[in-house]
């Protein structure tokens, strides 16, 4: 729940998974200040949406591609928002899990990750991800990428949220913390097998 | 001097409370070639009939295809037709762009009648000289409008538009509550029997009539000519009396009140 102010990590209690529609989960890495923006932007295109009050509605695909043309739009005006997303929703039985970068990158999987994500979770979740996934499974996958990344990211700080999207609705949890072990022999001396590399 | 001093330009009321230049805009719909439209759960046909000018040129076309689940008929100024059409296709473009998603057919045909009903407002503006069919499928199902020159606009099961329709569209009041389970050549059988109506004992052929479909897992597209010439000869109803397929029995001697003038909701 750590929340970026340029490269500091400067708000320790800052919500980065918002509910965006019926249909929709969007959380986000980067600028808190420019996620704010997004999260603007996405008021005014959901409200919009509700007005036509004619029962088409944007689902999680039509969230990211939008994200998609702002964050590329952005990139081309040289004031990229400094963000990468993910997007996740359910609608009419239709699962969607997506990501977006900076500059408009984007892409479509079935476990995404922003950041140190890429490097230290993604290869724990294509090991272990599996179609039939249950939620306690999954959970219990995620905080296993979050343990890891608490571990190795020295900024990041021991406070998360989970959230969960089905046809019913979202639900995002409560801020808690993972249970630590510091005691492993490789955090003892974390240069070992390094040496001299800085 | 003048035989009417209400119809000199759009905005200007008559003390009955028309819009004489809206009302004449109407009238072009009416005069313009034949235009149908009808709709099952799954389907949607769009029929028309092709009137040349002249016996050395061509005839104009009907129908356009706006996206994949969508296309429209007119009838009326084809010039207007057209630029409505390239309208159409441009929101729908831009819509797949920004959402990689089709245009849902509802919001599509209300800012096409809010265009329309600009130019009833405007005095430096003139209405649309057109009617159009617009057929789609999206999520909610699939569609048929009319969108009509004041701005208005309606959902149908099935109509007709354009000169001599009303035998077309008596025909198809007649047999309209079939039509939701109807299979995609049931609807194009119709289609072709209402379009025959508004011939007037001319007769059917391919080469007078376009018909279009969109569908459930079929893109809008123009049914070519050879198919429609067979499903013709298979009807035998290019002949002058052909009776009306067998399904016609069921509904065809209810006399329905959508029958009476005046019932048609697309007068204003």
């Amino acid at each position: 729940m750590a929340g970026s102010y340029g490269s500091t990590l400067r708000y320790k209690n800052v919500e980065r998974i918002k509910s965006i529609g019926k249909h929709t989960l969007l959380g986000a890495s980067g600028e808190v200040s420019d996620f704010q923006e997004i999260l603007r932007y996405l008021d005014e295109l959901i409200i919009y949406d509700d007005m036509w009050d004619d029962g088409n509605s944007l689902g999680p695909k039509e969230v990211h591609n939008y994200l998609t043309r702002v964050m590329y739009n952005r990139r081309n005006k040289f004031d990229p928002l400094f963000n990468s997303l993910v997007v996740g929703g359910v609608k009419n039985g239709q699962k969607y899990l997506g990501m977006v970068g900076m500059i408009g990158t984007h892409y479509e999987d079935n476990h995404v990750a922003t950041g140190f994500g890429n490097h230290l979770a993604r290869p724990l979740m294509r090991a272990e991800w599996h179609e039939d996934m249950s939620f306690e499974e999954a959970v219990k996958l995620l905080e296993k990428c979050l343990l890891v990344l608490l571990y190795r990211d020295r900024s990041a700080i021991n406070k998360f949220q989970i959230a969960k999207i089905t046809e019913v609705g979202v639900t995002i949890s409560e801020p808690y913390a993972l249970k630590t072990f510091w005691g492993f022999l490789a955090f003892q001396n974390p240069t070992k097998g390094a040496e001299g590399s800085w | 001097m003048f035989r009417n001093q209400y119809d000199t330009d759009v905005t200007t009321w008559s003390p009955a409370g028309r819009l004489f230049q809206v009302e004449y805009a109407m009238e072009a719909v009416k005069q313009g070639s034949a235009a149908i439209g009808l709709r099952s759960a799954t389907h949607i046909v769009l029929a028309t009939v092709n009137k040349a000018t002249s016996e050395l040129s061509s005839h104009q076309k009907k129908i356009f295809k706006v996206d994949d689940h969508i296309g429209v008929a007119i009838a009326g100024l084809t010039a207007d037709g057209r630029v409505l059409s390239r309208y159409l296709r441009n929101e729908c473009i831009n819509h797949s762009f920004v959402y990689e998603s089709p245009l849902p057919i509802s919001r599509l045909v209300i800012q096409l009648a809010d265009k329309a009903q600009v130019c009833t407002q405007r005095s430096w503006k003139r209405p649309y000289g057109v009617g159009l069919l617009v057929a789609g499928l999206d999520e909610t199902g699939a569609h048929l409008y009319y969108n009509c020159p004041s701005g208005s606009y309606f959902e149908f099961q099935s109509i007709a538009i354009g000169s001599r329709s009303q035998a077309a569209k008596t025909y198809l009041e007649r047999r309209f509550e079939g039509f939701e389970k109807y299979s995609r050549e049931e609807l194009i059988k119709d289609g072709l029997f209402a379009i025959k109506e508004t011939l007037q004992g001319e007769k059917l052929t391919s080469a007078i009539c376009t018909v279009a479909i969109v569908g459930v897992g079929e893109p809008f597209h123009v049914i070519d000519q050879q198919t429609i010439e067979r499903v013709i000869e298979s009807l035998d109803i290019g002949d002058e009396d052909a009776p009306p397929p067998a399904v016609a029995e069921s509904a065809a001697d209810e006399p329905t009140a959508s029958q009476e003038p005046g019932t048609a909701p697309m007068d204003i």
